[in-house]
């Protein structure tokens, strides 16, 4: 892992009329690392990845994103991510081929490139017998492991992953985890949400929020021992309890 | 018994959502049905709340026959389904009044029952459901399911894409009722919650892979389960995964869960090969199995 910082907030503030959602969060994420982005439901996890994807604009603070600030040059951020939620992924209405040939085109991919990255996905992913059927199709963790494979289709430097295993069986989910760690030791950044937590501990470093500010940052097994905790679980309900 | 279920089938076209499932449910007990999405939790809860009929099968809630009780079904149970299913436009109270005068009751007669619950969002009473955040809007359909004070409570995934802290207040508060004497089948893809059931139902592809109490559950697991740890978890992943003699490998945590399929399984041959993989730091120490580990080796 290198000192490369690709993510970079500084007091990062969203206030909607009088009520701060993100309070003054400063962090940075180095290349290649997993960082895990936890909170209660309400916190300000999403209204703080929505900044940093350039779909939201700050209040104050400043933040920088694969080296673009997230004010003035939002749609160069937005070139040099992906981005996946468990809301939207991909239509249910086109088939793999089709979801991966239209992703690829909004992300500017040749129609060559296209047809080569579809193949070794398919492939990698083991999809060829699935390859021309309807997403909707399919059970929940195949289209979350396509949906991430997708997100990663242009080679951005980071991608954002907001609740990506919700609901997704204990198999796949593991499965899901070792496509991660791959695009994690390729170089990529990940970004992630989850609420579960023994996901928290596969990552490097963890970020814990509550009502809107950063309130622990640090490795999963160093929160362990400043909470005085056996797992990230018991860290997360010391403190998001207050 | 409060539930009983014998031998249901349910077919979507060509997709079999259940296939001969059949379990009791003792009054009083808390059972969970834990399974992925798309294990056929909710085509099980509809059957038995009278919203879907099955193809085959039968089964009984609170005495009453499925298909010719439906009416008394749907006075005796309370449903909590998985999606936010109240009305948007009313509040908070007119919700709760709303659900209370269609089963012929006040919110006062069965108050004691869902105060715990209630007090909890009542400074918000006044406030749109649409408006509530989502622990308020599950305390809100929680208490509209509470409030004909059922024998019998469904609860499909109440505590999905919740966060910890909410899903152990949430646990708290069924502990509470099922205190009062509530039956309450509860499902949840979170195998973490599975341990708090008095018995669950381990559900995968429309099947049941194995009913029990949850530590006999665990107790059944076939292997010695290792925790294994090196300097660097996706090099030590890649590299048990590629060793031959490997029967499961899943990463739990900062650990990775393993089990040998040899008998005669020495962790000594392991350290050695992965050193030999220019791993460092090796843990590999006996560990306990846990519901997910269960799980993951009966849908193998």
């Amino acid at each position: 892992m290198g000192n490369k910082k690709v993510i970079h907030a500084e007091g990062l503030t969203k206030m909607f009329g009088d009520f701060t959602a993100v309070n003054a969060i400063t962090f940075d994420v180095a290349k290649g690392e997993i960082f895990g982005f936890l909170g209660a439901n309400g916190a300000g996890k999403t209204t703080a990845m929505k900044m940093l994807i350039g779909i939201s604009a700050p209040t104050s603070g400043k933040a920088t994103v694969a080296g673009f600030d997230v004010c003035t040059q939002a749609e160069d951020i937005k070139k040099n991510i992906g981005y996946m939620s468990q809301k939207f992924a991909l239509y249910d209405d086109l088939t793999v081929k089709e979801n991966i040939t239209f992703f690829g085109g909004i992300y500017g991919l040749s129609r060559k490139k296209i047809k080569e990255k579809s193949e070794i996905l398919i492939q990698e992913l083991g999809l060829a017998k699935v390859a021309n059927q309807l997403v909707g199709a399919l059970p929940l963790g195949w289209k979350q492991k396509i949906s991430f494979s997708v997100s990663l289709l242009h080679e951005p430097k980071i991608v954002f992953l907001d609740e990506p295993t919700g609901g997704v069986d204990p198999i796949t989910r593991r499965q899901f985890w070792e496509m991660i760690y791959k695009a994690a030791h390729q170089g990529t950044t990940v970004f992630v949400t989850t609420h579960y937590m023994d996901e928290a501990e596969y990552c490097d470093r963890v970020s814990i929020m509550v009502n809107g500010k950063i309130e622990a940052l640090d490795t999963p097994k160093k929160l362990k021992e400043q909470f005085k905790a056996a797992t990230m679980n018991d860290v997360f309900l010391k403190l998001a309890r207050g | 018994m409060s539930l009983h279920i014998s031998n249901i089938s349910k077919s979507y076209k060509n997709v079999k959502a259940l296939e001969g499932i059949s379990f009791a449910v003792k009054e009083g007990e808390l059972f969970g049905l834990i399974g992925p999405d798309g294990a056929g939790k909710t085509t099980l809860f509809r059957i038995l709340t009278t919203l879907l009929f099955a193809d085959q099968g039968n089964a009984t809630v609170a005495g009453f026959d499925v298909v010719r009780d439906y009416k008394n079904i749907r006075n005796s149970v309370g449903y909590m389904p998985g999606k936010f299913s109240l009305y948007q436009d009313l509040t908070v109270e007119e919700n709760l009044q709303f659900f209370a005068t269609i089963f012929g009751t006040t919110i006062e007669e069965n108050y004691d029952l869902i105060k715990d619950i209630y007090v909890q969002i009542e400074p918000f009473k006044d406030r749109r459901a649409g408006k509530l955040s989502g622990g308020m809007k599950q305390k809100l359909a929680l208490c509209c399911a509470l409030i004909h004070k059922p024998k019998v409570l469904f609860l499909d995934e109440p505590t999905t894409g919740v966060d910890p802290v909410s899903r152990k207040e949430f646990w708290e508060m069924l502990k509470r009722l099922q205190k009062k004497g509530i039956t309450i089948l509860v499902s949840t893809p979170y195998m973490d919650e599975a341990a708090l059931c008095d018995r669950i139902a381990l559900l995968q592809d429309g099947k049941i892979l194995e009913i029990d109490t949850p530590n006999a559950i665990v107790k059944h697991y076939p292997k010695p389960i290792y925790n294994v740890r090196a300097n660097n978890m996706y090099q030590l992943i890649t590299s048990l995964n590629a060793y031959e003699p490997n029967h499961s490998v899943y990463p739990f945590g900062d650990f990775v869960h393993y089990t040998d399929s040899r008998a005669d399984f020495n962790p000594d041959a392991l350290r050695a090969y992965l050193e030999s993989n220019n791993l460092s730091n090796i843990v590999i120490e006996l560990t306990e199995a846990t519901i997910e580990d269960t799980f993951m080796e009966l849908a193998k």
